[in-house]
């Protein structure tokens, strides 16, 4: 029952080639199309992307939930079961509910209990800010109470790694800013976290480094500043009927033009030239809006260029 | 011992069911006195050869363990639907780990339900020799064992919302054929009747009469089902870990 012997934290989480696919109806679905990710140990990294990037599957594959087609995992120099056996991991799915019939704070007693090394219980209570609700029945918890349990029970476990799959998507804006608070807190001792998120602005609040996923594959990863240098592109709408994509497309600072229906998008490099230079060859042009493009737009344009690479 | 507090909070958990308390505790235990009262005096309930106050105490000990055991089976389907049985395997809790506490759960609240039906029966009249008493406890817990099994091998077969029905149906018809309301007398009901394992739960009663219990033929019936259930419940257990 005791620790893993061969267990180093030194040793950082290594991930090499996975590869996953599911079964569906329409043929298999890969999931995960040769990931590498390497964490340095006290490092909190974010795993980016939209839905469907495939986070959610390769955290699985990072907790051994799930077997890799093939690639491997290490986890502090072992492999994620005997890391887990070890207790050196905690974790908060993305999805998941809490069993009933205990209150909140004998939840996290009960899950204590599984660990060589937990936090004390009223500590962990106090951390997430659980106090008034610790002696409620976890049946009877609101959506953003029971998703602050849940990181509650991952945390008692005092963990040398924290994998954190999207988090903060039950909780309101201040029940995000404590958890993030609390979160920042447990990382500055010197703890690996790994979290999943959809938000840049989590992203790039929280973490030294992000790694970005889209469609199964990283397609970009380092300083969170770096990462937003690349997706931080703007798009121009406008109504401009009958006019060829490819002339829009050659203008200065334009990336890519798509119609849908009189309307234009352009995704820009530069949108304060390619404004200029669409106003200067088309100057019936109307409705203008000038906007960030979306993460996943941004994803979509990044995967693009991998691909062609 | 780490899986000790886990079974801690188990048996915490348990106790605080509602359904639990419903048909494990009161439900035989109402039962027993509205069933035995009345036919207090007969010495030989439906020509079994056993008194009427110490069979139902013993049916109805064994309709309330069954629902105990079985329904801690129908908790696993439960913990899969809402993702807990995934929470609990990135913890250093082994699967193992997990259905012994489970296991050793069912056993213990089954207890609290045998306990409740010999005081019931004490308060009743039936009377028996310590080395009865612990013979027919015996032959009880064993004969639970095809039960433990048949719960994990539903809970990991059904979904959460058809557990309750599938669990309904199976403990109804096993009560009824095992003979838990009524004797089951001759013919063919009675041959379908001894080649199930509730039967011989009920039968346990028979030590009350001074005989061994069960004989060759129960010991037969309740280990072949306890083979097969396992099986089953084994096999249904590693598909679902493996599919994760």
């Amino acid at each position: 029952m005791a620790r893993n012997g061969s267990l180093r934290p030194q040793a950082g989480i290594e991930l090499r080639g996975l590869v996953k696919s599911f079964r569906s109806p329409r043929g298999p679905v890969q999931a995960v199309r040769g990931v590498d990710i390497t964490i340095e140990p006290g490092e909190t990294v974010a795993l980016l992307g939209p839905n469907g990037a495939g986070k959610s599957t390769t955290i699985d594959m990072l907790l051994g939930l799930l077997p890799p087609d093939s690639g491997t995992v290490s986890v502090f120099g072992v492999r994620p079961a005997d890391a887990i056996a070890g207790g050196a991991v905690g974790a908060m799915l993305q999805t998941g509910a809490l069993i009933r019939d205990l209150s909140v704070r004998e939840l996290i007693e009960m899950m204590a209990s599984l660990y060589p090394n937990p936090l004390r219980v009223d500590e962990v209570v106090e951390l997430v800010g659980l106090d008034g609700i610790a002696e409620r029945r976890t049946q009877k918890l609101s959506g953003g109470e029971t998703q602050r349990v849940r990181f509650a029970l991952a945390l008692v476990s005092n963990p040398e790694l924290l994998v954190l799959d999207e988090p903060t998507v039950a909780m309101d804006v201040e029940g995000r800013h404590a958890f993030w608070t609390t979160m920042r807190a447990f990382a500055a001792r010197g703890k690996t976290v790994l979290f999943a998120t959809h938000y840049l602005e989590e992203a790039d609040a929280y973490a030294d480094r992000a790694v970005l996923m889209a469609q199964g594959a990283v397609v970009a990863d380092g300083p969170t500043t770096e990462i937003k240098a690349m997706v931080g592109t703007r798009t121009i709408r406008a109504t401009l009927p009958g006019v060829e994509l490819e002339r829009l497309q050659s203008l200065a600072g334009v990336a890519r033009a798509e119609r849908r229906g009189a309307a234009i998008v352009l995704s820009c490099t530069d949108s304060d030239g390619a404004l200029r230079a669409l106003l200067a060859q088309y100057p019936d042009t109307r409705d203008i809006e000038v906007g960030g493009a979306g993460l996943e737009q941004a994803f979509l344009q990044l995967t693009a260029a991998a691909e062609v690479e | 011992m780490r899986a000790a507090g886990y079974m801690r909070f188990e048996l915490l958990r348990t106790f605080r069911n509602r359904r639990f308390l419903l048909f494990s505790l009161a439900f035989p235990l109402g039962l027993y006195f509205v069933i035995a009262v009345p036919s207090r005096d007969e010495q030989s309930l439906g020509g079994s050869g056993i008194p009427a106050p110490v069979y139902f105490m013993v049916s109805l000990a064994a309709f309330g363990t069954m629902n105990a055991v079985l329904s801690a089976g129908a908790r696993i389907a439960v913990e899969r639907a809402v993702g807990w049985n995934r929470q609990l395997r990135i913890t250093p809790l082994s699967t193992r780990a997990y259905l012994r506490a489970k296991a050793v759960t069912a056993y213990a609240t089954a207890l609290v339900t045998i306990a409740l039906l010999y005081a019931a029966g004490g308060s009743l009249g039936v009377s028996l020799t310590a080395g009865s008493w612990l013979r027919m406890t015996a032959l009880l817990l064993v004969g639970l064992v095809p039960f433990a099994a048949l719960g994990i091998l539903i809970g990991h077969l059904v979904s959460a919302d058809s557990v309750g029905p599938a669990m309904g149906g199976v403990t109804a018809v096993l009560a009824l054929l095992g003979g838990v309301w009524f004797p089951i007398g001759g013919g063919v009901l009675h041959v379908v009747s001894q080649a199930l394992p509730s039967y011989w739960l009920v039968q346990a009663s028979r030590v009350a009469t001074g005989g061994s219990g069960w004989g060759g033929e129960g010991w037969l019936v309740v280990t072949a089902w306890t083979v097969v259930l396992s099986a089953g419940a084994r096999r249904a257990f590693e598909r679902d870990t493996k599919r994760a």
